[in-house]
């Protein structure tokens, strides 16, 4: 018997519809932790189009818009604990700022400075730019962690272009062969630069990529946030007990790649209309009011107390003194090399030759 | 002291190693039970138990991307790739993450990790098992490049590279591995990374080389100090990165004259820095151009050709004439 392509059926896990309705049983998240997850959702998108504006201002450099994902970052970073190590790539700013990422460095990041990866004793990794290769030193980070039995989860978040990487199947494979605790959050958002999804993999689902690797996986609604935050809480449960899995949050990228592409040239302006009509923010809000642990007031303000936080964290990266030629040198090696010494000097000597 | 081969020397120093520290760990293809296909991790696994000597699927991106990974949380990872030619494969994970991990954490994180790889030619291996690649990791600020030419090197580089805080590159000649036994002290003792080795003092000529070739440059260079009482320097440059400039000038400025040989192949290969360096440094100390015997810029040849394609003695000797020529 030939074992078909895409046999596998995965459901979608899902809580809240596209209005915000509870589709069935409400997961047991407290009224507290519900506040929590649409605050730093709402963070997140105040820090995005603030972002994009000060690209657009020429204050920063090229960013890569994370709107429309919110759900998907906010609602898998709220599950982490602190002993948890998130290894990001550009996209993921969200996350990073849950975990204790600090704002301010991030624009640092965007503003080409040297300690703009600089996490400050967060257990965040440097932004990635390679795609995939982070999926790697999470497997090796999720080993250590293991080794010093740490009780910490390594989380690698990837889109769905990255899943054609190499580096992100001999990652699973080695999670796998090994009983990792890591976590492969996919945040599916249909597009890779300017290829949608379908000319990416012919796969069903991406999350159906873990079968062949003897992995667990689950596919969830990407822009509801108590689906992904329940689903990650069950996650990471599996993953301390070293049984890696992996997570497909199907999402949408309703911005550009980053701020140097258009996606009027390549994507048909009717897909963005009914993704933003499950917009994830719109739907938790929904279900807030209904359920009366939220108005209209309250949004307001948050919405403000985030543009105030983002405005502050600008203001210190902007203040922070630049990345000077002469400290290049010193991060290249633990101790400088009498190359880097004497390249170093003949700035400060003579200027470089 | 007792006489060990390279190979030999190199499987004592990952077993003192481990033992000293219980943060290293070897992974790589066949490791394990197999104890690597030149028997370096022999009986390792016994000793160390398979958490500690990981047997790995075929993978070089992730043999490396798992070892960087371990590196910037806590462990020593000596990772194995099992040819030198498969670092391709690896490339990524070597040039832009290993080496550049403390850059790109604008120096929070460092890589503590070294990758070992058997190379180099005259052992008549297939296709991309033998090439001499250090000019691709020479040309990749981060890592170290280090080479040892004999047991006794061996034993000290390794534990050098395996204590280093930053990412190594450890490039075993295949060809010197079983090539002679040498004393090799059971104690502990580390030779410092960086730092090229004199292995012979002279006054007409400096040859500068570094791995497989050294016993053979050794050979010739005895041969023109006794039938034509050219005096000969000779230096073992040990570490391709970072270069030993300070040795090389000090010798250029003694004898001269300068061949630089080396199994890579000759085009932006590893002689070509030197020569610029030297030109940057010691033009006017010259009395001849600086000559370098290097492998032909083809694909690492078919073995009938292998051995007309590396270095070998009739070239340097060619070389030799040509730099005493002036």
């Amino acid at each position: 018997m030939w074992m078909e392509p895409n046999e596998v059926t995965i459901e979608k896990v899902q809580y809240l519809d596209e209005n915000g309705k509870i589709r069935a049983a409400a997961p047991d998240i407290r009224d507290d932790e519900l506040i929590t997850l649409y605050k730093w959702m709402v963070q997140a998108r105040v820090f995005d189009q603030r972002a994009l504006k000060l690209q657009r201002q020429g204050r920063i450099g090229t960013y890569a818009p994370m709107i429309g994902q919110e759900a998907a970052q906010i609602g898998s970073a709220c599950a982490l604990g602190k002993q948890d190590w998130i290894y990001p790539s550009y996209r993921e700013g969200a996350a990073c700022f849950v975990h204790g990422f600090p704002m301010k460095n991030f624009f640092l990041y965007t503003m080409g400075h040297l300690k703009g990866t600089d996490a400050e004793g967060a257990h965040v990794f440097p932004v990635q730019i390679i795609i995939g290769a982070q999926c790697l030193h999470a497997v090796g980070g999720a080993w250590a962690g293991k080794y010093h039995k740490e009780n910490s989860v390594s989380v690698t978040y990837i889109g769905d272009g990255g899943t054609s990487e190499g580096d992100f199947h001999e990652a699973m494979n080695f999670a796998s062969v090994y009983k990792l605790p890591l976590i492969f959050f996919v945040q599916n958002n249909h597009w890779a630069i300017s290829v949608p999804r379908s000319k990416q993999t012919a796969s069903k689902t991406i999350a159906q990529k873990a079968v062949a690797y003897g992995m667990a996986s689950i596919q969830v609604d990407g822009n509801d946030v108590l689906a992904v935050y329940t689903t990650m809480k069950q996650a990471l449960e599996r993953a301390r007990q070293g049984k890696p899995v992996l997570i497909e949050a199907v999402t949408y990228r309703q911005g550009p790649h980053t701020t140097a592409d258009d996606p009027m040239k390549y994507r048909d302006p009717q897909e963005l209309e009914q993704w933003l009509a499950k917009d994830p923010l719109k739907r938790m809000k929904a279900f807030m009011i209904e359920k009366r642990i939220w108005n209209e007031a309250l949004d307001k303000a948050e919405f403000e107390l985030a543009e105030q936080k983002v405005k502050e964290a600008f203001e210190l990266a902007v203040n922070a003194p630049k990345s000077t030629t002469e400290e290049i040198f010193d991060v290249v090696y633990e101790q400088r090399t009498n190359q880097l010494t004497e390249q170093k000097n003949s700035i400060a000597r003579e200027g470089v030759l | 002291m007792p006489a060990m081969t390279m190979i030999e020397a190199i499987n004592f120093t990952l077993r003192k190693e481990m033992e000293r520290d219980e943060r290293v760990i070897c992974l790589g293809e066949d490791i394990g039970k197999n104890g690597g296909v030149f028997r370096a991790t022999d009986g390792l696994q016994d000793l160390f138990g398979e958490d500690r000597v990981v047997d790995t699927p075929i993978a070089e991106s992730a043999i490396v991307g798992t070892a960087v990974g371990m590196a910037a949380r806590g462990l020593r990872p000596v990772a194995e790739i099992q040819f030198f030619g498969f670092i391709y494969e690896a490339m990524d994970q070597m040039a832009a993450q290993a080496a550049r991990l403390r850059f790109r954490s604008g120096g929070r994180l460092g890589a503590p990790m070294v990758v070992r790889a058997p190379f180099g030619g005259g052992v008549k291996t297939p296709e991309l098992h033998s090439d001499s690649l250090e000019g691709l990791f020479l040309h990749s600020p981060g890592l170290k490049v280090v080479i040892p030419s004999s047991p006794y090197d061996a034993k000290g580089l390794l534990a050098a590279a395996i204590r280093d805080n930053d990412p190594v590159l450890f490039l075993e000649p295949m060809k010197l591995y079983r090539a002679f036994r040498q004393e090799v002290p059971e104690e502990d003792y580390v030779i410092e990374i960086g730092k090229a080795k004199v292995l012979k003092e002279g006054e007409d000529v400096t040859i500068i080389t570094w791995g497989a070739t050294v016993p053979l440059v050794s050979k010739v260079a005895e041969r023109w100090e006794q039938q034509e009482n050219v005096s000969i320097e000779l230096i073992d440059l040990r570490t391709i990165s970072p270069i030993d400039e300070e040795a090389i000038v000090f010798s250029v400025q003694k004898t001269g004259r300068v061949l630089i040989v080396h199994e890579a192949v000759k085009t932006g290969g590893p002689g070509a820095e030197i020569s610029a360096l030297i030109n940057e440094k010691a033009l006017f100390f010259l009395s001849a151009p600086i000559i370098r015997i290097a492998s032909f810029d083809t694909p690492y040849p078919v073995p009938s050709v292998e051995d007309d394609w590396l270095p070998n003695a009739e070239r340097i000797n060619k070389g030799i004439r040509e730099v005493l020529a002036h």
